[in-house]
């Protein structure tokens, strides 16, 4: 009951702006995909062509292999949930899972009991004949959900539902979202601007920008080789260095800077474009001795202790800031601000990468 | 008050509150209950007034159930006193009046709210409301003209080839108030169409996206999303066009039908024709408790609150 959703060569205009430019991914039936971005790079433009509220200009959007063009919202085999959840204040919690059941004329008993069952699969039973008013956020999420369940859609599109909720229970409906997409094994689309959301929930993500897609991978892929420095740096931080490439050896690449010259591994099609190294912060080491490869003097700054591990912020004597995050083992001592250290890093954990402002 | 105080100092301050007193006492609560005291006295000649056959009675009110007539309702004989049934035919023909400008407010409130474009909305309230800068009077005599024999209603279907030969539409057509009905509807139907607007308005576009996600067909989508969230505005609409409809005076004297009477008129002729000022009051009374009446059980019928038209 769970289908493939594929955008063929899709784009939407609105007037003279193009929100969506050529997008072409296919999503496997029962996948939990995200599109990861910031906001206004055309994701929710993609969702609601894809729940038919909008209608593409280009390109083809396929079903389960069927193509939607033509087929209004409540025709196409999806479930929305919107971002704001739009639950229907005036009905009861009951008549509200139960509403895409009443339209389509089953009768009332058999809606009593597929809401009850619903409530019992998203883990709210009892609840069904209180009003929306008198439900916290993180239950009316699981109402939203169930809504949209009952209509036993073959795909699941979500609109950053987590938005709204506080740290905690984001965390707890991340946990909550994902068993409720295994248990039923429909396909869930996900719409996100949080890339914690995005890596920790999907099995694949799409992250978009400009109206582009720039890369599809699985989150580990998505984290650790970005195929260019916009989904380096939107992913997770980022230490950005410019410079030239020099020699190339092995999939590794000479990569001389103002702050000296360095070794990293060279992204495949790079060639004549502009790039920059980049280097997560959690791979850059702090020492005291500068003799090893691909070492950077520095001058300590600012130093934030967040908990599970501290950022410490550098000056490289050459001006470039840099950033360093260190694990907290409880036990260590943090260098004073203003003390001359090294930053290094593993040529195998840092990328040359096409500029990102140039993608 | 201390603010107002702070704001415009005693003597502003004592001259609003005693300005908006002596408005609200000499010019509101004072003539009414000087008229609702009358209404309790025989109309006596003045040498009477004050004398021993001045006393205080309910024959004002009982007038309203004297003088049965024969009449028929839907082909049924009954007997009725002439002014009940007056205030029925009123009451019936205003709900019908309401009924009208809702059927024809609601899809265009729902438009203007959810489908026209920000751009043009002003233009179209505007061209709402050009209308209304026409004096009531006027816009009724305008219909009487439209509608009259040789009129350009007539004169337009017989020219089209419609009418073989013209109407007299003001005699009535289906009921011996059609014109009046017509004047009504198009003298309140912006009391119907703004109270919907802004309530339906209100109302978030994912509701409705969300019900015709879920499969629901436009039809269904109004009945279970939209006219429930709408239902305050509707109510308030209605119980404004009703009223407005049952106390007009105007439209019913300047576009009547031969057999047509409205019970304001019956007001007014007891009032101004007969001079008798205390019946006058008396029918006055009994109206605006008989309309609250019927306003208030169709409320009940339709589960809608006061406090919800509040809102």
């Amino acid at each position: 009951m769970s289908a493939g959703v594929e955008l063929d060569d899709v784009s939407c205009d609105f007037g003279r702006f193009r929100a969506v430019d050529h997008v072409n991914v296919s999503i496997r039936p029962g996948e939990f995909f995200s599109f990861l971005g910031p906001s206004g790079c055309g994701k929710t433009t993609i969702l609601r062509m894809i729940s038919g509220f909008q209608e593409p200009s280009e390109g083809a959007i396929r079903i389960g292999g069927k193509d939607m063009r033509g087929q209004r919202a409540n025709q196409r085999p999806t479930a929305l949930i919107f971002q704001n959840l739009a639950l229907f204040p005036l009905m009861p919690v009951w008549e509200n899972i139960a509403f895409g059941l009443e339209v389509r004329g089953e009768d009332k008993v058999r809606r009593r009991a597929r809401a009850e069952e619903l409530l019992r699969l998203v883990d709210l039973p009892g609840a069904a004949d209180k009003m929306i008013g008198q439900l916290s956020g993180g239950q009316k999420q699981r109402v939203a959900i169930a809504r949209a369940l009952a209509v036993e859609p073959s795909v699941m599109l979500l609109d950053e539902p987590l938005s709204a909720l506080d740290l905690k229970l984001r965390q707890h409906m991340r946990a909550e979202l994902r068993g409720i997409q295994k248990r039923t094994g429909v396909t869930f689309i996900y719409i996100t601007h949080d890339q914690g959301e995005a890596l920790a929930m999907s099995d694949r993500v799409g992250v978009m920008s400009q109206g582009r897609l720039q890369q599809v991978a699985d989150p580990r892929e998505i984290y650790n080789n970005p195929v260019n420095g916009f989904v380096a740096g939107f992913v997770g931080e980022m230490n950005r260095l410019t410079g030239e490439v020099g020699q190339v050896a092995n999939g590794h690449a000479v990569f001389g800077t103002p702050h000296g010259t360095f070794r990293a591994r060279l992204a495949p099609g790079v060639n004549g474009a502009p790039v920059k190294l980049y280097v997560r912060p959690e791979h850059m080491v702090l020492s005291q001795d500068g003799g090893s490869e691909n070492s950077v003097p520095v001058t300590i700054g600012d130093i934030a202790f967040e908990g599970n591990f501290i950022t410490v912020s550098a000056t490289a004597d050459t001006g470039a800031d840099l950033t360093a995050e260190v694990r907290n083992d409880g036990i260590g001592k943090l260098p004073d601000r203003g003390a001359k250290l090294f930053m290094h890093f593993d040529a195998d954990r840092a990328i040359i990468l096409p500029d990102e402002s140039k993608a | 008050m201390q603010d107002l105080l702070r704001r415009y100092g005693a003597t502003l301050t004592g001259a609003f509150v005693v300005l908006t007193a002596f408005w609200l006492l000499a010019l509101v609560i004072l003539p009414n209950v000087t008229l609702f005291e009358s209404s309790f006295r025989y109309y006596l000649p003045v040498v009477d007034i004050g004398g021993p056959k001045d006393v205080y009675t309910l024959a004002n009110y009982q007038k309203f159930i004297n003088n049965p007539v024969e009449t028929s309702f839907l082909g049924i004989p009954f007997t009725m006193p002439i002014h009940m049934i007056t205030f029925f035919n009123t009451v019936i023909f205003s709900a019908i009046v309401t009924v009208i400008t809702f059927v024809l407010s609601y899809p265009l409130a729902y438009y203007l709210a959810k489908m026209v474009s920000p751009a043009s909305l002003p233009t179209l309230i505007l061209l709402l409301f050009i209308p209304l800068w026409v004096s009531e009077a006027l816009r009724a005599f305008a219909w009487y003209i439209i509608l009259t024999f040789n009129g350009p209603l007539n004169s337009s279907l017989v020219g089209l080839g419609l009418l073989d030969s013209p109407i007299r539409w003001q005699n009535g057509v289906v009921t011996a108030y059609d014109a009046i009905v017509i004047g009504l509807v198009y003298t309140y139907v912006l009391f119907m169409v703004f109270p919907i607007y802004g309530s339906i308005q209100s109302l978030d576009r994912n509701q409705i996206e969300a019900a015709e996600d879920l499969g629901a067909k436009w039809w269904q989508t109004h009945w279970r999303v939209v006219l429930p969230h709408a239902k305050p505005g509707i109510a308030s609409g209605c119980v404004m066009v009703f009223m407005l409809s049952a106390g007009s005076l105007l439209v019913p004297t300047v576009l009547p039908s031969t057999r047509s009477n409205w019970f304001t008129q019956t007001i007014q002729v007891l009032m101004l024709e007969s001079q008798d000022w205390n019946s006058g009051a008396a029918y006055s009374f009994l109206y605006i408790l008989l309309c609250t009446v019927v306003v208030t059980l169709v409320m009940w019928l339709f589960k809608v609150k006061l406090s919800d038209i509040a809102k």
